[in-house]
């Protein structure tokens, strides 16, 4: 099967000189067609660059500096603006963060939606409207023809996000990329939606990444993971491969700090440390810092080794070590 | 909405009153109200006659009332000068500085708004610098100067348009204008202008700096990232966000061009209501002061109102209020 989107060897760097930072430093994935890609990572780790370097909505003093993202076989780095627009929001969609944010305040969601199937097709305002309508009634927004006239701040969170999702949803996207949609909602919401994305995906065909620093949320999602860590993917593969066999001692970290895999009444176990300032990485494994395993050759890049299941590191877990 | 109408209606109606109250205790309680309203050259018999019909023998409250009800009635004495109701002295100026007030504010928004937005979608560039040194000027350089700089320039020098005075008026709706012929026009030209440069560069930082702050936001991130062009993002996302607060701003600023707008009446010998207080003060001519005042202190709060109303109409959060 040919792949909907490979990214290969991304960077994208903000500044220069001594305030260089390389929020996203070499990363490749791939995702087929319906396929669900978890991109997991602390905060910071350049997860959400990724995603807008994707869509090309890199601003200065950003710039994606190198690398392919190649989608549908075509390259979007420096492609024109214009076509670059034509297929953000058509073929390819995006799902903030914090759904607060995501809407303009002052403008109501019909003129949010209906602009949204302009940019686009030219139908009528009637048969825009009629589709935005349809489209928030499949998300599941209870009485969608009056919910069309409100304003954002007349929704509740899960509501706000289920609106964006919907606008992700009104072309019919082959890839969409849900940058931590569910992390500003309680835990309830955050299952509805989950679960509606999930099914939506599915039965559009769409390809799906998603990003979350919650490997708990991901594993539940995504059939496969890609770990990231100080700009880089440090261990990808297919979920259940990764969460059964963690090769990078950063996975095997993020793991034992679920409250699920710990045994009752033990604490939690985070990661030691912090991590690095993206202005001063350590050289070789940016992991060094915080790494039980870390030795000298640590100091030296490692490189990514493992065909489907791969990562990054100089002495990589044994089989069998998981919790 | 009604009742937000309704409840600021009450409240311009307790501002007017407090400020009869107070022109009240300035006019007849603080001072000698037969020195402000009889002649200064009146002889005694006048005086004691006019003393008599003023029931100034009369206890406060009583003058109060008296005082309102005249004033309710549009009596608010008689110009020593013009010998003529004062209050219709200035009823009769007020169109022209109107009109002079409005044509300013015009020439402010249609140029402000479209350079404020040019300097913030490029801070930092040469169009940016060159606009924001022009609006520097403008704020600093005194306004009587500016006048004078422009009478030299385009009067003086070049011989293109009047100095003095307000042209020819005619009749359009039924409104007294300078637009009714291109002599009047060629005479508001100079005049508008200087009143309106502080305003003009009032306005370009207003959209400069509203530009600034709300183009970073997540919801104009998301318009992009629904492929809208840059042109709906700019013109309809960011414009209409920054239009609430401009509008509001605005809306006083033209309070203050209507009541200060003395200095450029006195330039240009506008007969408007500023140039009749500046007279009127010369010559002592004191029911002409008061009557300003409540004339101007009411166009305040008409206005105040105004803006309340169209700010709420705008910003859909208070139109429509919390869930
Ligand atoms: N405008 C910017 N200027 C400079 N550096 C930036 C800018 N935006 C992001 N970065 C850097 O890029 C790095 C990656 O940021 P990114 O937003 O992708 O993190 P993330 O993984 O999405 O984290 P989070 O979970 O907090 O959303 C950060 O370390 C940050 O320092
Ligand atoms: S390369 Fe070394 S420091 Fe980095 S994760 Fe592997 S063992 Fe730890
Ligand atoms: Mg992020």
């Amino acid at each position: 099967m040919t792949p909907v989107l490979v990214v290969d060897n991304l960077e994208t760097r903000f500044g220069s000189g001594a305030g260089l930072v390389r929020a996203v430093d070499g990363v490749s994935f791939s995702i087929d067609r319906g396929e669900i890609l978890g991109l997991v990572g602390e905060s910071g780790s350049g997860k959400s660059i990724t995603g807008f370097s994707i869509l090309g909505l890199i601003e200065p003093p950003g710039r994606v500096a190198g690398g392919r993202i190649l989608f549908q076989g075509e390259d979007l780095v420096g492609l024109p603006s214009e076509r670059l627009r034509r297929l953000r929001g058509k073929k390819i969609a995006m799902i903030f963060q914090d759904p607060m944010m995501t809407l303009n305040p002052v403008l109501s969601i019909e003129t949010q939606m209906v602009e949204a199937v302009l940019a686009h097709d030219a139908v009528s305002w009637k048969e825009a409207r009629e589709r935005a309508r349809d489209t928030l009634g499949l998300v599941g927004i209870p009485s969608p023809e009056e919910r069309l006239k409100a304003y954002p701040h007349q929704f509740s969170g899960g509501m706000r996000q289920r609106v964006a999702i919907a606008i992700a949803l009104l072309h019919r996207p082959d890839l969409i990329i849900a940058d931590e949609p569910t992390t500003a909602l309680d835990v309830t919401i955050q299952s509805q939606i989950l679960f509606e994305v999930r099914r939506l995906a599915t039965e559009f065909g769409m390809a799906l990444i998603w990003i979350s620093h919650d490997l708990g949320v991901v594993a539940s999602l995504a059939d496969r993971i890609a770990v990231m860590y100080a700009g880089r993917i440090v261990e990808t593969g297919f979920t259940d491969d990764v969460l059964d066999r963690p090769a990078h001692p950063y996975t095997r970290g993020l793991m034992d700090a679920l409250p699920a895999n710990a045994a009752r009444g033990e604490k939690l176990r985070p990661i030691p440390g912090l991590s690095p300032s993206p202005l001063a990485r350590p050289g070789g494994c940016a992991f060094r810092t915080r790494c039980f395993a870390a030795t000298e050759i640590c100091q030296q890049e490692p490189v990514l080794q493992g065909g489907d299941h791969s990562f990054r590191c100089h002495h990589p877990l044994p089989a069998g070590v998981a919790a | 909405m009604t009742v937000f109408v309704i409840r600021r209606l009450m409240q311009s109606i307790l501002v007017l009153a407090a400020t009869a109250v107070i022109v009240f205790i300035g006019v007849y309680a603080i001072g000698d109200p037969a020195e402000m309203l009889i002649a200064p050259d009146a002889t005694a018999a006048e005086r004691a006659q006019v003393e008599a019909s003023l029931g100034l023998d009369k206890p406060l409250p009583v003058q109060f009332l008296a005082f309102l009800g005249n004033a309710l009635h549009g009596d608010l004495g008689r110009s020593f000068v013009f010998n003529q109701p004062s209050i219709s002295l200035i009823l009769e100026r007020l169109p022209a500085t109107l009109e002079l007030a409005l044509v300013a504010i015009l020439i402010a928004l249609v140029l402000g708004i479209p350079l404020g937005l040019i300097a913030g979608l490029k801070p930092r560039s040469v169009t940016d610098e060159t606009i924001m040194t022009g609006s520097i000027l403008g704020f600093s350089l005194p306004n009587f100067w500016q006048g004078m700089m422009l009478v030299m320039i385009f009067s003086v020098w070049l011989g293109w348009l009047p100095s003095s005075g307000r042209g020819p008026t005619g009749h359009i709706f039924g409104i007294e204008t300078s637009f009714a012929s291109w002599e009047g026009i060629r005479h508001l030209i100079l005049p508008a202008i200087n009143l309106a440069l502080f305003k003009l560069a009032l306005v370009i930082r207003l959209t400069r700096t509203g530009v600034r702050e709300t183009m970073p936001l997540d919801f104009v991130k998301f318009a992009r990232a629904k492929g809208l062009t840059e042109r709906r993002v700019v013109l309809v996302h960011v414009l209409k966000t920054i239009m609430i607060p401009l509008v509001t701003v605005i809306g006083m600023e033209i309070g203050s061009l209507i009541a200060f707008g003395v200095v450029t009446e006195t330039i240009f010998a506008w007969p408007g209501i500023g140039k009749l207080l500046i007279d009127s003060i010369m010559r002592l001519d004191r029911p002409v002061v008061v009557a300003y005042l409540l004339v101007v202190v009411s166009l305040f709060i008409l206005l105040n109102f105004a803006v309340d109303v169209l700010y709420s109409i705008l910003d859909p959060r208070i139109r429509l209020g919390r869930n």
